[in-house]
C-alpha cells in the first residue's frame, strides 16, 4: 500500500537577486497581492530557476518589501528573489518585463549586497496629484503642517478608526506644479500619502470638495535629510 | 457612429472610489488589443457576471481566441459592474466599456453573451442599460450591436427572448466564425434590408435563432397553443451546432493570465466535450451529446504550451466526467511524470465513484497533499440513483472511499440533491446514514480516528432539453424541510455526526432559477420588473432577493392567467408543447419522455459509448458522430529547452 512520500529538502539559494520595479497607468490598481500572484507566474514563463522553500507546498523563494497602497502608482517597489542557478541580472530583468503585464514594468535588477534591504527602506518620496486643489490654499495648508508639532488624522484600520500624528512622519513637502511632494518616514503606523490629504483638508476645510487625488511613488530609500537614497546602488 | 476613443480617462478617477479597480483594468498577460479600426468584423463578449467569476470561464476564453486569431476580426471582453463603479458610471455617464481598449460596448457589431446560468439574466439588463442599449430587441437600431447569447442557459432563452437578438445552441467556435463571415459580406454589401436583413440572413441560414421570427400563440388555459415561424424560409426547428474533431481546435491555447484574483486559477484543458452517462437531471450531459475526445497527444501539448504561455502552476483536465477519458490513465501517469519535478499540480475533477478514479487522483497528487476527494453520488438511496440513472451502489462507495482512505486521503466530500422526482423524506434522511458508513469504513481502512466527510446538498431544478423536463420541481418548503432534517439526523448522531459536516443551499435561488430554466417568453416581463427594482447579481446570495423576485412574478403573471408555480412545482403534460420544443439540442423529444418513464420505473440506461446506441437521436439527427480513443499514442516528447 503505497504511502505518501516526506516531502523533499529543498536546496538553499545559491543567488539572491534585488529587484526594483513599477506600477505604472492602469497597474497603479493592482494590489502587492495581485502583484505578486503576477510576478510569480512571470517567473515561471520568463523560466527563471527559482530556488523553493522546502514543506508540502513549496514556494518560490520571494520577499516583498513595504507595497505601495493599491491606487497608488510606484516607481519604487522591491522585491528579493533566491535563485537556485545563477543568472545574469539584467537577462533576468529583461525576460521578466516581457512576461509581466502592462503596467508592471521590472526597473532594475542587481545581485544582493549583503545586508538587509528592508533596513535601506526607512523613507518615500511621493507625488501627490491633486488638479482640483487651488494651489494658494495648498500652499497655505503646506505651511501650516510643517509649522505644526503635531497632527492628529483618523484612517479607517481593519480594526476600526485609528488615530495617528502625522506630522513626526513628514520629512519634506513642497508645493510642485503637479500637486505636492512628500517624504515620509516609513514607520509604525505607515505613513501613507492619503493621511497627509487627510491633515491637509483638516487644516485647511477649502480642500475637502477638490475631488481625488492620486499618488505615485518615486523614490525609496534611506533619506539623509536633503535626498532619498538609491538602495540598489549606493 | 459611436465614439470609439477610450473611456479610461474618464474611468480612473471612479475607479480610485470603488471595491477590487484593478478587476477593470484589463492589460493582462495574453489579453489582445488590436486597432479598433483595423478589423471588419468587431464582438464584445461578455460573461454577464463580475470579473471574478466571468474571465476563467471556458467558453469565453475560447471564442476569444478563434475570433481574435483572424485579422479581420477583433474580439474585447466586457463583465458585470459592481454596483459601486455603476453608480458613478451613470452619475458621470460613462457607459459600459470593453477591458481590453475600454471602448464603449455599443461600438461594437456584435454583444455576445455567455450564459451558464439562468440567473444572469438580470445582469443581462444590466449590462444593457449601462450600454446605452436599447433594453429590447425591437427598439434597436442598425447602430446597436446584435446581441447574441450561448451557453448552456441558451438552450431554452425563451425567458430573455425580447431583450436579444439571436441566441446560438451548441459549440461556438465555427458559429462565431460563420456568424462573423455573415456580417463581413452584409456590411460589404451596403447592409442590405439593414438589421432586419442581417437576422433574417442568420435564421435562415440555421446559425442561430432569432426569436422575433416566431409567434407564440396561448391557449385558453394559458399553455402554449404553438411556436411558428412569421417569416419565409426561416426554419421551424433550430438546431445546435456540434464541434467535431476537437484536436483541431485546441483552445484555449494561450488563455488570459487574470491580474485581479478570480475564482480559479489553472490552465484547464477540456479533455473531452459530451457526456452520455445519462444521467437524467443532468442538462449539461444531454446538451453536449455526443462524445468527442481530445487525443493524448493533443492533451500534452496543450498542457505544456498552456502553462508556457500562462505561467500557471496549476492544470486542470476538465470535462463533465473526466475518468472516462479512453485514455485517461496514460494521461495521468504520462502528466504526473513530465511535471514530477516541477511545482506544478494537476487535478480532475473526480466524480465517479470507482477504485480506478483513487488511482488516478493518486497519480496526480504525488508531489502534493492528499486532502480530500469528491465524489458525487447525488441521490441518497440507491432506488433514487436508479431513478436518476446514477449508477453507484453503495458497496462500491464503501469500498472506492475505503480504498481512498487506505492510502492516505483524509476527508470525502458527497456531492447530492434535493427534490429529485419520487423522493421521499427517507431517501435524504439515508444520506446521513451513508456518511456515518463511510466515516466507519474510512476508520476501518486507515486505522485512524481523523476521517472527515463533507456532505454538501443543493435542490434540484428541472431543465429543459432533459428527461425530467416534464417533472414539477419540489416546493421550497418541503425542500427546506428535508435539508433541516438531514443535518438534525446528522447532529443527532452521537458516533460520527461530529466528524459529518453538511454544506446546503437553502431552495429559494432553486425556485427562481426553476423559473427561468423552464419560463417562456412571459417569464420577461418578471426579468424586467425584477431589474428595474434594482435586482442585479442574483447568482450572489448578498444580492438575491426571493421576496423581489415572488412580488414581480406574482405581479407581471397574475395578469396573465398563470404564476411561479405553474412554471416551477407543476407536473406537465407529455402533450403539452414546451416553451424550448422549437429548439433543437438533437435529443428526440419521445426519447427523453421515455427514458422519464424508464426513470419512474427505476429502470437504468447504460452509457452509449460501451453499451450499443439507444436512439437518443443526436447523432443522426445533427450529423454528428462519437469520438473517442483509445489512439494507443502517449503525450509528445518533451522538447529540449
Amino acid at each position: 500500500m503505497s504511502k505518501r512520500q516526506p516531502p523533499k529538502q529543498q536546496p538553499p539559494p545559491v543567488q539572491r537577486l534585488r529587484v526594483r520595479y513599477a506600477k505604472r497607468g492602469r497597474a497603479r490598481f493592482a494590489s502587492h497581492r495581485d502583484f505578486g500572484r503576477a510576478f510569480e507566474r512571470a517567473l515561471r514563463r520568463a523560466g527563471i530557476p527559482m530556488a523553493f522553500s522546502s514543506g508540502f507546498n513549496p514556494h518560490p523563494r520571494i520577499s516583498y518589501l513595504n507595497a505601495a497602497p493599491t491606487g497608488a502608482a510606484s516607481e519604487a517597489e522591491y522585491v528579493e528573489l533566491g535563485l537556485a542557478e545563477s543568472r545574469e541580472p539584467a537577462q533576468v530583468r529583461d525576460a521578466l518585463n516581457a512576461a509581466m503585464p502592462t503596467g508592471l514594468n521590472i526597473v532594475e535588477v542587481v545581485e544582493a549586497s549583503g545586508g538587509s534591504l528592508a533596513a535601506d527602506l526607512t523613507a518615500s518620496r511621493w507625488l501627490i496629484e491633486w488638479p482640483q486643489a487651488d494651489a494658494a490654499e495648498l500652499a497655505a495648508g503646506v505651511a501650516e503642517l510643517l509649522a505644526a508639532t503635531s497632527c492628529e488624522v483618523q484612517r479607517q484600520s481593519k480594526s476600526g478608526l485609528r488615530s495617528f500624528d502625522v506630522r513626526p512622519a513628514v520629512l519634506e513637502l513642497k508645493v510642485v506644479p503637479a500637486g505636492l511632494n512628500l517624504v515620509g518616514v516609513m514607520g509604525e503606523p505607515l505613513l501613507r500619502p492619503s493621511d497627509v490629504v487627510t491633515a491637509l483638508r483638516q487644516l485647511r476645510p477649502q480642500l475637502v470638495d477638490t475631488g481625488t487625488a492620486l499618488f505615485s511613488r518615486l523614490e525609496q530609500g534611506r533619506w539623509d535629510g536633503q535626498q532619498v537614497g538609491d538602495p540598489l546602488n549606493q | 457612429m459611436t465614439e470609439t476613443t477610450s473611456l479610461y480617462p474618464r474611468l480612473e478617477s471612479l475607479l480610485t472610489q470603488v471595491n477590487k479597480p484593478v478587476q477593470y483594468i484589463g492589460g493582462e498577460v495574453n489579453s489582445v488589443n488590436k486597432p479598433f479600426g483595423s478589423a471588419e468584423v468587431r464582438w464584445a463578449l461578455m460573461y454577464p457576471d463580475a470579473y471574478e467569476v466571468g474571465q476563467p470561464n471556458q467558453g469565453l476564453a475560447i471564442l476569444y481566441e478563434v475570433l481574435n486569431e483572424r485579422d479581420w476580426i477583433l474580439a474585447e471582453r466586457t463583465f458585470s459592474i459592481w454596483p459601486d463603479l455603476a453608480t458613478l458610471m451613470r452619475r458621470d455617464q460613462v457607459p459600459q466599456f470593453t477591458w481590453e481598449s475600454h471602448l464603449p460596448v455599443s461600438a461594437f457589431d456584435v454583444l455576445g453573451v455567455s450564459f451558464s446560468t439562468e440567473l444572469g439574466y438580470t445582469n443581462l439588463l444590466e449590462a444593457l442599460d449601462l450600454a446605452q442599449i436599447p433594453l429590447h430587441a425591437a427598439e434597436r437600431s442598425e447602430a446597436d450591436p446584435l446581441v447574441i447569447v450561448g451557453g448552456h442557459a441558451a438552450f431554452n432563452p425563451e425567458p430573455i427572448a425580447d431583450f436579444i437578438d439571436a441566441a446560438v445552441f451548441g459549440d461556438g467556435e465555427e458559429a462565431a466564425l460563420a456568424i462573423s463571415a455573415l456580417i463581413r459580406d452584409w456590411k460589404a454589401a451596403g447592409r442590405p434590408d439593414g438589421r432586419h436583413g442581417l437576422l433574417l440572413s442568420l435564421a435562415i441560414k440555421g446559425l442561430a435563432y432569432v426569436p422575433a421570427f416566431y409567434d407564440v400563440t396561448y391557449a385558453a388555459d394559458a399553455t402554449i397553443a404553438a411556436i411558428a415561424p412569421n417569416q419565409p424560409d426561416v426554419p421551424a426547428r433550430v438546431a445546435k451546432h456540434v464541434l467535431l474533431e476537437l484536436d483541431n481546435w485546441p483552445y484555449p491555447a494561450k488563455p488570459i493570465v487574470p491580474l485581479a484574483e478570480t475564482v480559479h486559477e489553472r490552465y484547464s484543458v477540456e479533455i473531452f466535450r459530451g457526456c452520455s452517462r445519462g444521467c437524467r437531471f443532468c442538462q449539461a450531459g444531454m446538451i453536449s451529446r455526443p462524445v468527442r475526445e481530445r487525443s493524448i497527444e493533443t492533451v500534452g501539448t496543450m498542457v505544456e504550451c498552456g502553462l508556457a504561455a500562462t505561467g500557471l502552476d496549476e492544470v486542470g483536465l476538465l470535462s463533465l466526467s473526466s475518468a472516462d477519458h479512453s485514455e485517461i490513465g496514460e494521461i495521468s501517469r504520462q502528466l504526473a511524470d513530465r511535471y514530477a519535478d516541477s511545482f506544478v499540480s494537476l487535478s480532475l475533477p473526480s466524480t465517479r465513484v470507482d477504485a480506478f478514479n483513487i488511482d488516478l487522483a493518486n497519480q496526480l497528487s504525488r508531489n502534493g497533499r492528499r486532502s480530500g476527494l469528491t465524489f458525487a453520488p447525488e441521490g441518497g438511496s440507491e432506488r433514487l440513483r436508479r431513478v436518476i440513472n446514477k449508477q453507484v451502489s453503495e458497496t462500491d462507495l464503501l469500498s472506492t472511499v475505503g480504498t481512498a482512505f487506505g492510502q492516505g486521503w483524509r476527508q470525502v466530500k458527497l456531492y447530492f440533491m434535493c427534490g429529485l422526482p419520487t423522493e421521499t423524506d427517507e431517501d435524504v434522511l439515508a444520506i446521513a446514514d451513508l456518511a456515518a458508513r463511510v466515516i466507519e469504513s474510512g476508520r476501518h481502512a486507515s486505522g485512524s480516528r481523523d476521517i472527515r466527510c463533507t456532505i454538501s446538498i443543493g435542490g434540484f431544478v428541472p431543465k429543459a432539453h432533459t428527461p425530467f423536463q416534464w417533472v414539477g420541481q419540489l416546493d421550497v418548503e418541503t425542500v427546506d424541510r428535508r435539508l433541516r432534517a438531514l443535518k438534525e439526523k446528522v447532529r443527532e448522531d452521537r458516533r460520527y455526526g461530529r466528524f459529518i459536516s453538511v454544506k446546503y443551499h437553502d431552495g429559494k435561488p432553486g425556485q427562481i432559477e426553476g423559473l427561468l430554466s423552464r419560463g417562456d417568453r412571459r417569464v420577461g416581463k418578471v426579468i424586467e420588473a425584477v431589474w428595474r427594482d434594482g435586482g442585479i447579481l442574483d447568482g450572489w446570495s448578498e444580492h438575491f432577493s426571493f421576496d423581489r423576485w415572488t412580488a414581480a412574478a406574482e405581479a407581471e403573471l397574475t395578469p396573465l392567467g398563470v404564476n411561479l408555480g405553474w412554471y416551477t412545482t407543476r407536473e406537465r403534460p407529455r402533450s403539452e408543447v414546451l416553451a424550448w420544443d422549437h429548439l433543437d439540442s438533437g435529443l428526440d423529444r419521445d426519447w427523453l419522455w421515455q427514458d422519464y418513464q424508464d426513470g419512474l420505473a427505476e429502470a437504468e440506461v447504460e452509457d452509449c459509448r460501451w453499451a450499443g446506441c439507444y436512439d437518443c437521436g443526436v447523432c443522426p439527427d445533427l450529423g454528428a458522430e462519437i469520438q473517442i480513443g483509445p489512439t494507443g499514442r502517449s503525450l509528445l516528447p518533451l522538447r529540449q529547452v
